[in-house]
């Protein structure tokens, strides 16, 4: 019997499920465990106030549906989806597994609503995604909590504070799992696991070997608990990898922010509106290429290839109230030169790089709201929509760094949720969900909301998968 | 002004809100916040008053403590609303009421019914206090009627002009004008939302009482508070047409109306009280401001008392303890009202207020 402050559970016993994570698709795969008679046991590495992984900071999701509901101002039906996906994936995804994840969403609201979610309709700045994404009352923690509550009802056994050490996989056939509880080592057996602990963000070290030095200068954005240890021993017995070790959702966020943990509030809307400069105050990429939404989670990738792995977002007064406020104050300046030396940039090139944008912009009616005809001409890189000259004091100006969400390299698996091993046959008791496998789906880019529905469908497949594994 | 410690921190709560807004479904205060950048002292007055402490933003927060963020808004908002009342109330010398105010509606009401016994006792002479009076004018004999109705009548306006000047000052503290407070269609608004206590559903499910999960039964005892204090309103003022207009005197029938408007109204009153103050005591303390207990508790317990004494009178009204029991009954209520401008009844009126004005600025965003 093993006691925390929460819960007491006899680990002696052999479990029908052991869940190895404690966000959404963990949830999910032990609420659908435990209603198919699975005897189920979750572990979540995090202690109970940080509980939920990423999708404490999560919002809403984006799933299948053919009308329009309360929640969802009309339908969005798989052939729109699909190309949503392809988009911003260019290609990069397994079209087999994105398909059936799109049409295994379907009407997925309500399962959720069934097992604890409240949705609401969506309000003020999230408008343009009202129609494909179902917001969470409260956010992503509000519906954790929900789901913690009716795991809670179902009798689901939870343990916090649970880390999970090692696998003990033979031929391909999970045994049992050696964590610590707090500081106690435990051993745990179970008939099948599902794991469904994250990526690796949240491990600098790991993420050195892909990026180098440059990962210290990467905000995770959300929680420091995904270290990616149960990720790195699937990989290490057998289990095959699949996704781009270095590709993952970024951001640009505010480099003021908390190294972990700081989530949506770090986040800065005011790209598209001014120029964005590298530590040698020139500019690198087209701030204006398209909408924001669209545009938001290239500019990650983009601080992150930049010397020193930073830049700086610039705007005068005439913008600062067309976006979202943020955490931290931007820094202001009465003139650009006061800005770089604001921002330690040499005063005299960030001039340079202001005055030759503002002589090659040609601007006809500037709108936000749609490609307006306000551009560069002449100017490399250009801004292909809302530019407008840096003239009317006083300047604002934000410190951006690469806010990395979650990592894309996972483990293979199948539309059972099965992991698939290096020798390319499915493990006849490993199922992993969420994160850790949204690699297989997500190649590159990000679509809103989409990772919740992968963790909504994969969870509940696992469960499903790995309770009719145990009890037959 | 409210402390700056206290405004400050409403401000670093609020801009961390303001950058989120993950939490815009749950009540009138987001979407009150979004309509703004930066935030006045006024501002934060208003968002405070907003608050109708359902803890459903506390409970669904990633950034609730111990996050570094440390963002509790119930608790920051809370201790504002507090301070808020105390720099609104008048006269100005009586602010002192607030900071450890559960003591002082103690003391004032303890004093007041000491008062009243013994003014009656005094007054009367044992034989009468302790007598049995039944038929017309059976209260009266144990209080004169002038002096009843006259000292109760003085209270009330003395009670409502306090209230109102209270008004004047929060209205000149946080630059609203009398006009927006009388637009009708505010007005109307706000009036809907007080009787259906609409912030209290948490967007649908209710608030966080007692723990972390939704639930309506702070609403429903809420209610039964509010509207059997109406009831007990509603049969003091038919009293006073029947005694007045129609001469009938009290005390009045079993059957009569304001007794079963007061009788029914008085047991709303006591459940409601109790359960309240079972939800105050059980509820995590984690989004409450420790100094707001003293007085949200002082103001259930004499409430409840008033209730309880007002039905044991009617109870026993025919028996010796009669002189007792009125005189009891009495003196509580005039603790109830010498305290109602300087303790929690007072967030009954700044609540409507915030509410006209959130209606205002909701109309005025449509347009």
């Amino acid at each position: 019997m093993v006691s925390n402050r929460h819960s007491s559970v006899d680990l002696s016993q052999t479990f029908d499920v052991l869940v190895v994570g404690g966000g959404n698709a963990a949830l999910c795969a032990a609420i659908t465990a435990r209603e198919a008679g699975g005897a189920v046991l979750m572990l979540e590495s995090a202690p109970k106030e940080f509980r939920g992984g990423n999708s404490r900071h999560t919002r809403n999701l984006r799933y299948l549906h053919k009308r329009e509901n309360n929640y969802l101002t009309g339908p969005y039906l798989e052939d729109e989806f699909w190309a949503d996906l392809l988009q911003v994936t260019e290609g990069q995804t397994n079209e087999y597994l994105a398909r059936f994840t799109i049409r295994q969403s379907n009407d997925i609201g309500l399962w959720m609503a069934h097992h604890g979610c409240v949705f609401q309709p969506a309000l003020r700045g999230t408008l343009h995604l009202a129609r494909t994404n179902a917001f969470f009352l409260g956010g992503g923690k509000g519906l954790i909590n929900a789901y913690y509550a009716t795991a809670s009802k179902l009798r689901v056994d939870v343990l916090y504070d649970a880390k999970v050490l090692d696998l003990e996989i033979h031929q391909g056939t999970f045994e049992s799992a050696s964590l610590l509880i707090g500081n106690e080592p435990h051993k745990v057996r179970a008939k099948s696991v599902v794991v469904a602990s994250g990526g690796f963000q949240a491990n600098l070290d790991w993420l050195k070997v892909y990026w180098g030095a440059a990962a210290d200068n990467f905000i995770i954005r959300g929680t420091p608990y995904n270290k990616g240890r149960v990720l790195s021993v699937l990989l290490d017995k057998g289990a095959k990898p699949v996704g781009d070790s270095r590709q993952c959702h970024a951001v640009a966020v505010d480099a003021r922010a908390p190294k972990f943990d700081g989530g949506i509030v770090t986040r800065l809307d005011c790209i598209p509106f001014g120029v964005v400069v590298n530590k040698h105050a020139e500019r690198f990429h087209d701030e204006g290429e398209d909408f924001w939404p669209k545009r938001y989670a290239i500019w990650g990738r983009l601080v992150a290839q930049q010397p020193g792995e930073i830049a700086y977002s610039i705007i005068d007064s005439k913008s600062i109230d067309l976006f979202m406020p943020s955490v931290f104050p931007p820094v202001r300046a009465d003139s650009i030169g006061e800005m770089g030396t604001k921002f330690g940039l040499d005063p005299s090139n960030l001039e340079k790089t202001v005055a030759a944008f503002n002589s090659s912009v040609r601007c006809g009616t500037f709108d936000s709201t749609v490609m307006d005809d306000c551009r560069t001409e002449g100017l490399v890189p250009p801004k292909s929509h809302w530019a407008r000259p840096l003239d009317t004091p006083p300047f604002y100006g934000y410190p951006l760094r690469p806010g990395i969400t979650f990592t894309y390299l996972g483990v293979m698996i199948n539309e059972e949720a099965r992991v698939i091993m290096q020798d390319g046959v499915p493990a006849s008791n490993i199922f992993a969900a969420g994160e850790v496998i949204s690699g297989n789906i997500l190649g590159k880019g990000y679509l809103a909301g989409f990772g919740m529905t992968i963790g909504t469908v994969f969870g509940r497949i696992a469960g499903r998968e790995a309770t009719r594994h145990a009890v037959g | 002004m409210p402390s700056a410690e206290t405004l400050r921190e409403v401000e670093r709560v609020m801009v961390i809100c303001n950058a989120c807004r993950y939490c815009e479904g749950f009540c009138a205060v987001f979407p009150a916040m979004e309509l703004r950048r930066t935030f006045s002292d006024q501002d934060l007055r208003y968002l405070a008053n907003l608050c109708h402490d359902c803890r459903g933003c506390y409970y669904a927060c990633p950034y609730a403590p111990p996050h570094e963020f440390s963002v509790n808004v119930p608790k920051a908002l809370g201790e504002l609303r507090v301070e808020d009342y105390r720099e609104c109330s008048w006269p100005g010398t009586l602010a002192h009421l607030f900071p450890r105010n559960g003591v002082a509606v103690a003391l004032i009401t303890t004093v007041s019914v000491t008062v009243v016994l013994l003014l009656t006792l005094w007054g009367n002479g044992p034989s009468v206090f302790f007598g049995i009076h039944i038929g017309v004018n059976a209260f009266y004999r144990v209080i004169p009627y002038p002096t009843m109705v006259l000292s109760i009548s003085a209270l009330a306006l003395l009670v409502l002009v306090a209230v109102l000047k209270g008004v004047g000052n929060l209205c000149r503290q946080t630059d609203s004008t009398v006009r927006e407070l009388t637009d009708p269609h505010a007005n109307i608004r706000a009036i809907g939302d007080v009787l259906r206590l609409r912030y209290l559903d948490g967007g649908g499910h209710g608030c966080n009482y007692p723990d972390d999960r939704f639930s309506m039964i702070r609403r429903w005892y809420h209610h039964l508070v509010f509207y059997g204090f109406m009831l007990c309103l509603a049969a003091t003022s038919v009293a006073m047409i029947y005694e007045h207009l129609l001469h009938w005197s009290a005390p009045y029938p079993y059957l009569s109306l304001p007794v079963v408007l007061g009788t029914v109204g008085g047991t709303a009153l006591l459940i409601g009280t109790v359960g309240l103050l079972y939800l105050k005591l059980r509820m995590d303390r984690a989004p409450a401001t420790s100094k707001a207990r003293g007085m949200d508790i002082a103001f259930i317990l004499v409430l409840f008392l008033t209730s309880l004494t007002g039905l044991i009178l009617l109870a026993l009204r025919t028996t010796p303890a009669m002189g007792t029991l009125l005189a009891l009954h009495i003196g509580i209520v005039v603790g109830l009202f010498i305290t109602m401008p300087y303790g929690k009844f007072i967030h009954s009126v700044h609540r409507y207020v915030a509410l006209v004005r959130s209606a205002l600025d909701q109309s005025r965003t449509k347009q």
